[in-house]
This record gives C-alpha cells, structure tokens and sequence, in this order.
C-alpha cells in the first residue's frame, strides 16, 4: 500500500505526530517521532532506551553464575535460550564437555522457548490488525509449553536453568509423560491459527507486501533469523555453525521470498511445526546419563560430595566465595535466539566476575532499520510493521 | 415508588439496608477498568494472566483501556527506569480520580534485582502505590490474589482513602505537572 | 588455546594488503582475531568489506571494553561474519584517550548501516565519538545523563532521576500506616 502521486493542491500540511513509548497499539515500549504527510509516513525517528536496565554494568559487578538470572531477562519470551547461549559461551572460555543428555535436554526446552517466542510473536501480529481471538488461542499455547518447562525448571517465565557444565536439573519422567500431549494440543492450536488467518482477507490485505525490505537491505543493516530468511537468506545458526546436537537432527529452515511482514509471519509459522518436529527427534534420541558435568573451577559439586568428602566441600566454598574462574581470554559465542543471532561477547581477565559481558541484540538492528520499513506506507501500518519485527526491550535494550 | 406507602418487600422482611459509599465501593471495586503500562517481563505474566486461561475477567477486571483518562487502575508491570519515569508520572496524572496503581513484579515494587545507574529504585519513587505484587515475575495466582487485595482495599477504604492524589491538592499536582 | 604455526587466512589476507597495520593476532577458543593501527582502521574495514575472497557483508557486532589504567584505555571491537563464505573475524582497535585524538574513531556506518545504531550505543556507553557519524546521539540514555555508565570509573549505584523522586521515609510511613484508622491516609501530607 504504497502512496499513489496526488495532486499537489489534495497535499496537506506535514503533521507530526509521537506514537509511544506508552500508546494503545504499541506492545513495546519505543517512541517514535513521526512526520505525516496526510496519512503516508515521511520520516521517522526511533527513541530507544526506556527498559534499558544496565545489563553489563550488572554483570560485570556479579559472578558468572550470577549473571544467568539477568540473562532470562533479556528476550523474556524465550528465556532458556538465553540461558543456552550464555551458557555455551563461558563454557567455550572454560573449555567444558557438557555430557549429551544435558545437550539433548537444552535442545528440547530450547525449542519449546522458541516456539513461545514465535507464538508470541505471531499471536501480537494478529491482535494488531484486529485478530484479537488469535492472539487469546497462541497465548493459551503458550501457557501449554510454560507449564512444561515449569515441570522441569520451576519456574514459568524466569527459568534459571542452566550451569556451566550442564543444567540445574535434570528432564523428569513427568516432562516425557506430558510433553507429547502438550505438542499435539499446541499442533492443533496453530492448525485453528492457519484457519482463522491465512486465507482472511483483512489479515492478508494488513499483512501483505508492507514493510518490505530486500535481501541486500536486510544484510546491511545486520538482519538474523526469522527476518532474515523472511527475505529469502537461508542463514540459521543451527546449521550455519551448528552448536550443541543440532547436526544429528534433521530440519528445514523456512525460508521467504519477498520480506514482507507477511512471509515474516510465514517463517515463524514454518519454523514452529519445525521446532515441534525436533522436540520429537530429540526425545526420541536423548540417551540416558548425567544432566551435569562437575568441573572444579567452573561450579558446584554434587550435593553429597560436599557433604561426604573434604575436597568437594573446599570445591563448593571456592566457587561461591569467589565465583567461577575460567581462564584469561575473551569468546564469541553466537547462538540462534528467537529473534535471531544472539550472540554472547565475554572477556574474563582470570577473576570470578566477568569483565565485559557483551550481548549482541537480535532485535536490536531490527528496530534500527525500522525507519526504512516505515517511510511511505500509511501511518495505519505502522502497527503491524512494528508488530512483525518481534521487538523484545529487555533484549533491546538491555 | 411512593404510591404504595408499603412495598410488599417490605411485608415480608426480604429487604436489607445498606450506606450508600459501601454499595458505591462494592460497585467501583467490581468494576476497574485498568491501564496496563506493561514494560517489561512481568508484561508477559500480565498478558497470560489477562489471557483466557486465567482470566482475570471473572474478577471484574476485564478491560484493558488504554487511554489513561479512561482507566481506574494503573497496573505497572515491569521495569521503570529513569528515562521512563517521567511518563509513568504523566500518565498516572492523567488518570482521572478515584485511581489506583499496582506494582507488579519486584521491579516496580523496589527496583529488583537491578540495582543500579538506570533503573528507579520502586516504583513508590515516582507515584504513590496502593498495592504490591511480589515475584520476579508473579504467577498468576499472585496476580490475582494482588487484585483481590485491591478490590478488598477498594470496599473498605473508599476512592480517598487510597494514596492516589488528594482531590485537596489537585491545584498544586497540576501547577507541578505544568512545569 | 595453542597458537597455531601458520597464519590463518583471513589475517594473512590482510597483512598481504596492509603491511604493518595488524598489531596483533590470535585464535583463541577458535575465534580468529586481529588488533588493527588506528590509522588503517577504516582502510582495513573496507577491505575487509569488498575484497572477493573476504566478503565480510554482515556486521554483526560493535562494542568497546574499557581497560581502565592501560593505555590505550579503550578497545572497540567489531564482529564480522561473512554469510556467503561462512567465516567470522574480530576485529579489535585501541582508543586512546590523550592527545588531540582522544576517543575518537572513524566511523565505519558507510560501509554497515547496522553499524550506525551500536555505534551510537557504543558513544552512549563509552563516550567514544565516532569521526563522519552522521547522528551522533545518545541511545539507550537520555541527553541530560552525564558520563558514560560503561567507563570502568563510574559508579554502578551513581543515578541521575529525571523527576524528582518522592523520599524514601514517606514510602515506608505509607507502609506502616494504620489501615483501620480512617483518619490515618486523610491525615498524612503527600
Ligand atoms: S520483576 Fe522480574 S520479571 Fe518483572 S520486570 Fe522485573 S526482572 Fe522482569
């Protein structure tokens, strides 16, 4: 819905108008300055910063392990991978195996977190052109997955979950009992979303060839994950530079064609039924074992070892006194968020608190190539523009 | 009315007196239409918890009303930080009375865990808070439990006896919000 | 953690280009990385950009580290990734922070957009100013804030409130207020 040439004399005066931080169509708390003339957008500016909390500043005061917390806070609709990528990064510094089954097991919440972060997504995307009764049945999925990882983490939203070496807990026959009926039970949710949205016209007239962005565009700007392949770019993480077992699994990645919020909603959409597929793969293949991996510098032993044996007890008041001390260095390890290459930039200068503790932010060049979406569609759009590209403050803005 | 000198309710006893601000509270407090100033995680438990499975609707607190001259509540959930308080402020002045807010999370009841350069100390440092909800973030059950302990605020203290703005010193809110 | 004999590549390629501009490099954990002369930063930037065997077309990531008490204090580094040929590189420059020079950079958000946000983050957090930026603002903080939170000299605690924050003391008398004594809210200055 690009502007046709009006006549000069219909022109009306440039109107600027400010949508946000806090507006009624907005889910994100970003400000953005908006010059109108008539109805079609001609310049934007984008205010960020009003979630931003000081994340580095408050790793670089914390321990290591400290840190998880604040990293479930970062994109907090798929907080476990998060946790996975963090994780993955220091120990890559440490130099840790974590044993298979722990592998197998942050595959698999891994994947329900990203299925909630696109159900979130694409349930928001539906509630801005007015598709409030989808966005009620995602959010019930969702709540379908949240009570699984709470049956293995204990908590809901904020997990917590992993340590260097593997995870707090191990999967419990519960989550194996439950899990097959929570995914069917979420197939068939997004079954009634593909009923209800893809063939309506109001929701494909909202959706369709607004906010285009080329594959060159999309690059140069720092696009990753779902709108990158959005575009046509078949660049995931998970197969570009595979971390943890995701070689041994079998996936497609979805890719689109024009870069519309429509094949945005596309790609989530494909990559949920691919998600569900590899949750499949994975409890299929997950081999017995132990959930953790104890390494002496990196965290704490197990339970009856500091109780029964002098060396775990020494072990165990190391690590909290001083926090994990992995050797001198710096790493990158980029993992694939929800919103896309989440990356983890550390710098440990051999003492328990990190020194630099860098995320790189998904959304974050999203959100910066936002103007460009915007300009010359109507001021109507901008909801829906704003609602495909996932923009996450905690990861934002950190 | 008035032209039977007695209702035939009355005969019969099935009548029940009452003053008149409590059935006023019992009605305010059944029916708060609340702003949700969602920022940040505890935005994701607010939106389930308003959501269909633990429907916050059967508590009388069913619409979202994002036009802060509409709304009775002002649900604060998330983080506040210095760049975003002034807008917590402007919306809360622009709530009409009777008002109340509610802290959700440990980021807007004290700050969290995030102590430092950016983030407001509670959410108390900005405008004044009728009820907490613990929990980083809350379950739903504590958000609920958080509401009834609103509406139980509401029914027993009235619209002033709250800590929202005192009709007294509207002038001076307004004289400060103007500058 | 074990140099390896030969130089990589991507580092050689370089070298072969610009004789004496890589300072330093290493592969630790795998990483390939290379500290760049000031000078040659954006020289190498572009090269790294357009030349057909690197390929460097997504920018993935920049950020500074301040090592307080050394000198140069600031590092910035950049992170690469090429998504037609697969490789990842860091690139790291030092920023001093005397001279006529001090804290500055050219920017490199001619060759990236993206580069134009983290730099502008990049200033917000560090106060290094980016030489050609064309918006140069804070981001994530507001224009009054003084200082740069991410310098290792500033104070975690240190805030800078934009209203004016009611005092703690009324906060807990709110608390412990007498909720059965009617008078008790009407009394009470706010
Ligand atoms: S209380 Fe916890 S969950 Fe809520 S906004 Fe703060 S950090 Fe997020």
């Amino acid at each position: 819905m690009k502007r046709s040439n009006l006549p000069l004399e219909f022109g009306a005066e440039p109107m600027d108008i400010e949508i946000g931080p806090s507006h009624p169509a907005m889910h994100g708390i970003t400000r953005l300055s908006t010059r109108l003339d008539g109805e079609v957008v001609t310049a934007v500016e984008v205010e960020i910063g009003y979630l931003h909390r000081g994340f580095e500043k408050e790793c670089e005061n914390s321990t290591y392990v400290q840190v998880i917390p604040y990293t479930d806070r970062l994109n907090y609709v798929s907080p476990i991978l998060n946790n996975i990528g963090y994780s993955l990064a220091v120990e890559k510094l440490f130099g840790l195996d974590v044993p298979k089954r722990a592998q197998y097991a942050r595959v698999i919440l891994g994947e329900l977190s990203r299925i909630s972060d696109h159900l979130t997504c694409n349930g928001a995307m539906g509630m801005e052109v007015g598709a409030m009764t989808v966005f009620l049945w995602y959010v019930k999925a969702r709540e379908y997955l949240w009570e699984l990882t709470e049956e293995v983490t204990g908590a809901r939203l904020t997990h917590n979950w992993t340590r260097f070496g593997g995870n707090a807990n191990d999967l419990p026959d519960t989550f194996f009992d439950m899990l097959e009926e929570r995914l069917k039970k979420v197939e068939a949710v997004l079954e009634e979303g593909v009923k209800m949205l893809f063939k309506n016209k109001i929701f494909l007239d909202r959706v369709k060839d607004v906010g285009v962005l080329s594959r060159e565009r999309a690059i140069e700007y720092g696009f990753t994950g779902p709108m990158l392949r959005a575009t046509g770019e078949p660049y995931d993480l998970r197969r570009a530079e595979p971390y943890l077992v995701y070689n041994e699994l079998d996936f497609e990645i979805p890719v689109g064609t024009v870069g519309d919020s429509y094949d945005r909603f596309l790609v989530r959409h494909e990559e949920m039924l691919q998600s569900i597929s590899i949750i499949r793969q994975a409890v299929a293949k997950i081999p017995k074992g132990g959930h953790y991996q104890h390494d002496r510098r990196a965290w704490l032993p197990d339970k009856t070892e500091v109780y029964g044996s002098i060396e775990g007890l020494i072990d165990h008041f190391k690590v909290i006194m001083e926090g994990s001390t992995p050797p001198k260095g710096e790493v990158y390890q980029a993992i694939e968020g929800g919103n896309g290459e989440l990356g983890f930039y550390l710098v440990s200068d051999g003492t328990g608190k990190p020194y630099k503790c860098r995320v790189r932010p998904p959304c974050f060049n999203f959100v910066s190539a936002l103007p460009e979406m915007l300009i010359g569609h109507y001021v109507g759009d901008i909801v829906p523009i704003y609602g495909s590209i996932n923009m996450i403050g905690g990861e934002l803005e950190r | 009315m008035g032209v039977k000198t007695k209702a035939p309710a009355i005969e019969q006893g099935a009548f029940f007196t009452t003053r008149l601000d409590a059935v006023l509270n019992w009605a305010r407090k059944y029916s708060l239409f609340q702003y949700p100033f969602a920022t940040a995680c505890c935005g994701m438990e607010f939106m389930a918890t308003a959501a269909s499975h633990y429907d916050q609707a059967r508590f009388g607190a069913e619409i979202p009303r994002f036009s802060p001259r509409q709304s009775d509540v002002l649900w604060v959930a998330g983080t506040i930080n210095h760049k975003m308080a002034p807008i917590v402020k402007r919306v809360h002045e622009q709530m009409a009375h009777p008002k109340w807010v509610i802290a959700f999370g440990a980021c807007a009841s004290s700050g969290g865990f995030y102590q430092n350069y950016a983030v407001v100390q509670g959410l108390d440092r900005v405008i004044p808070v009728d009820v907490y909800i613990g929990g980083c973030p809350p379950r739903p059950e504590a958000v609920l439990d958080g509401l009834i302990a609103l509406q139980d605020l509401i029914q027993t203290r009235g619209p002033t006896g709250h800590t929202g703005i005192n009709p007294r010193q509207t002038k001076e809110v307004l004289l400060l919000s103007r500058q | 953690m074990t140099a390896p004999a030969e130089t990589p590549p991507i580092t050689a390629r370089v070298e072969e280009k610009f004789p004496g501009a890589v300072t330093a490099s290493h592969q630790q954990f795998g990483d390939e990385t290379i500290t760049v002369a000031k000078d040659q930063y954006l020289a190498v930037m572009t090269l790294l950009r357009n030349d057909p065997t690197l390929k460097f077309n997504l920018m993935v990531d920049l950020s500074a580290v301040d090592f307080l008490g050394q000198s140069p204090r600031f590092q910035v580094v950049v992170h690469l990734k090429s998504l037609s040929l697969g490789h990842r590189l860091r690139v790291k420059v030092g920023v001093g922070e005397d001279g006529p020079e001090a804290c500055t950079l050219p920017t490199i958000s001619k060759l990236w957009v993206a580069a134009d946000w983290y730099e502008r983050e990049c200033f917000d957090m560090y106060g290094i100013r980016f030489q050609g930026h064309p918006n140069l603002k804070r981001l994530l903080l507001y224009e009054s804030f003084v200082g740069h939170p991410l310098r290792k000299d500033y104070d975690i605690h240190l805030q800078q409130p934009r209203v004016e924050l009611r005092p703690v003391r009324e906060r807990y008398d709110y608390q412990n207020r007498n909720l059965t004594d009617p008078s008790e809210t009407e009394r009470r200055p706010l």
